[in-house]
């Protein structure tokens, strides 16, 4: 055999792997999904938003589990973004050649790919324990726990890739850190900023390990911080663990409007970076 | 200010050219680096350089690229402080006061010292506030009198015309050589005293290169000027001193004429001659 041939034989070899990867990859993906639309829509209903989780057997939705999710969810990304923003400019803009950051950077990286199962205990220990019972705000804190290193990264990530040059016309004209970094740094920045909160919320709003131990669940409606609250991963978790059949068709919904959330919030990360890029 | 200072020792073979220019116009120094040293961590980038940049003159930095001059900007307005492990030694004055002072307020000196890049570096904001946000950190003013100040810079930088009718459009929408001049605009608009031009048009084509150099020509009445260039006509074209450097030396500084017309060192005439660098 030629050299020519062999390399066209090994070209076709691994192109044929890649399109079979990709093709198995998407569609286990469209399986999922079409599973998931074709159940979930079937067991959409208006009362799906206006009913609270019901007893087996009788009929109910999820209002309870949907506010909770939204209330820690947009609690926990209060408490965790803010912590990440001002942790990634830090690593950024001021110590970007200490050591300190290397080593925040390291133990960032390692919480970023904790299991959350190991954050809920966490919070679990030092808050649940401590308080003597589940509350929201402890499901709050675990989700913020997520938030944090995502934000951490995606922020310090952003900012460096802010030109140096810019950086430096700001300085040249005598403007002040501070300055600079709020109305120079962020700003070109901020398709990449905005990103990667809305990456941070996508991935906290369909966790359940680390709400199973902090806010654990609620059949009623409550938007009491201090009391367990329910949310839509751990009542899909149970309901899609339960042999009654009413339940298992609003774990199906459950799982449809968290897919859809998600599935909004990163086609409008996707669009923000893509303006970034078209400017 | 205005000191003229001698030599306290015979003069140095590398700067015989400062003392001599000095000899023939008793002319105000702005600015005056002595026996400056300069060190990326261990690698002494600058070596006993000596330079004056004269009060209301444009100074043009020649040499083969890594002599040093942009090095000797960057410690002209302290850009270097941003770096760590960059650190320089010796004396720069301005206006009699040591710029090297560590207790020196860097942003006061920025403001009096303004620096144009080698590329175009419009902030991400509108063309409006590219100047207007340096301004305010200054001075406190009306919107009519910012009006005033912002077209005023932009008249200056001699790109008013092409961009009063777009004030609000982001400056990164301006062509490279547009962007330029608004940076020099927004360097003027904070009324510095000196500025530093750091090959303002390397990245431009010949037209916007023209209009920048004439630019420079005109800022020359109120502000002191140096300008690092690789290209030996326009410092011929824009500068009345010039200051050749080869591997971190300062070896002759002179006026603009003499230097390209009868260099006094070797070196200087095997560049200007294209013979190296």
């Amino acid at each position: 055999m030629s050299l020519a041939s062999a390399r066209k034989l090994r070209s076709s070899l691994a192109m044929s792997a890649c399109v079979g990867s990709a093709v198995l990859g998407i569609a286990a993906l469209a399986i999922i999904l079409g599973a998931l639309l074709w159940n979930g829509f079937s067991s959409l209903n208006l009362a799906v938003f206006t009913q609270m989780t019901p007893p087996p057997g009788s009929a109910g939705g999820l209002l309870n589990a949907i506010v909770g999710s939204l209330i820690m969810t947009v609690l926990g990304v209060a408490i965790g973004a803010p912590l990440g923003l001002f942790a990634g400019t830090y690593m950024s803009e001021y110590g970007r050649y200490s050591r300190i950051t290397t080593v925040v950077r390291f133990i960032n990286d390692i919480l970023l790919s904790a299991p959350s199962i190991v954050i809920g205990l966490f919070v679990y220990e030092i808050t649940v324990i401590q308080m003597g019972h589940f509350s929201g705000l402890s499901g709050a804190l675990a989700l913020a726990l997520l938030v944090v290193p995502v934000v951490v990264r995606t922020t310090e990530d952003m900012l460096n890739l802010v030109p140096g040059s810019l950086r430096e016309a700001a300085t040249a004209l005598g403007l002040p850190r501070s300055l600079i970094i709020r109305h120079v740094a962020y700003k070109a920045a901020r398709a990449g900023l905005i990103t990667g909160l809305l990456l941070a919320v996508a991935r906290v709003s369909g966790e359940t390990a680390p709400l199973l131990f902090t806010a654990l669940n609620n059949q009623f409606f409550s938007t009491n911080l201090n009391a367990p609250m329910a949310s839509l991963p751990v009542v899909i978790f149970q309901f899609a663990m339960s042999p009654y059949k009413d339940w298992q068709s609003l774990a199906w919904a459950g799982a449809l409007l968290i897919t859809a959330a998600v599935l909004a919030l990163s086609i409008g990360a996707r669009i923000l970076g893509a303006q970034k890029t078209s400017k | 200010m205005n000191e003229t200072y001698l030599p306290s020792a015979g003069p140095v073979v590398a700067d015989s050219g400062a003392y001599a220019a000095l000899a023939v116009g008793a002319q105000a120094e702005k600015m005056s680096v002595r026996n400056l040293d300069f060190f990326y961590g261990d690698n002494r980038a600058l070596k006993a350089v000596n330079v004056p940049l004269y009060d209301r003159k444009v100074t043009a930095f020649i040499g083969p690229s890594g002599c040093g001059k942009s090095t000797l900007l960057r410690v002209l307005n302290r850009m270097y402080d941003l770096y760590p492990g960059q650190r320089a030694e010796g004396e720069v004055l301005l206006d009699g006061e040591n710029v090297l002072d560590p207790k020196l307020d860097l942003n006061a000196l920025r403001a009096r010292v303004g620096m144009v890049f080698q590329k175009p570096t419009p902030f991400p904001m509108t063309i409006y506030e590219n100047i207007a946000f340096g301004v305010r950190l200054y001075e406190k003013l009306s919107k009519s009198d910012m009006d005033e100040r912002v077209e005023k810079a932009l008249r200056g930088a001699a790109i008013w015309d092409e961009v009063k009718d777009k004030l609000n459009a982001s400056g990164l929408s301006l062509s490279g050589g547009q962007q330029q001049r608004l940076c020099i605009a927004r360097t003027v608009a904070i009324q510095p005293e000196v500025i530093l031009f750091d090959e303002p048009c390397s990245a431009l084509d010949p037209i916007s290169t023209a209009k920048i150099e004439e630019l420079i020509d005109e800022l020359r009445v109120e502000y002191t000027i140096a300008i690092v260039t690789h290209n030996m006509q326009q410092a011929v074209r824009v500068s009345q001193h010039t200051a050749f450097m080869y591997l971190g030396e300062m070896v002759e500084f002179g006026e603009t004429d003499q230097i390209f017309t009868a260099p006094r060192q070797p070196r200087t005439q095997d560049y200007i001659t294209g013979r190296f660098g």
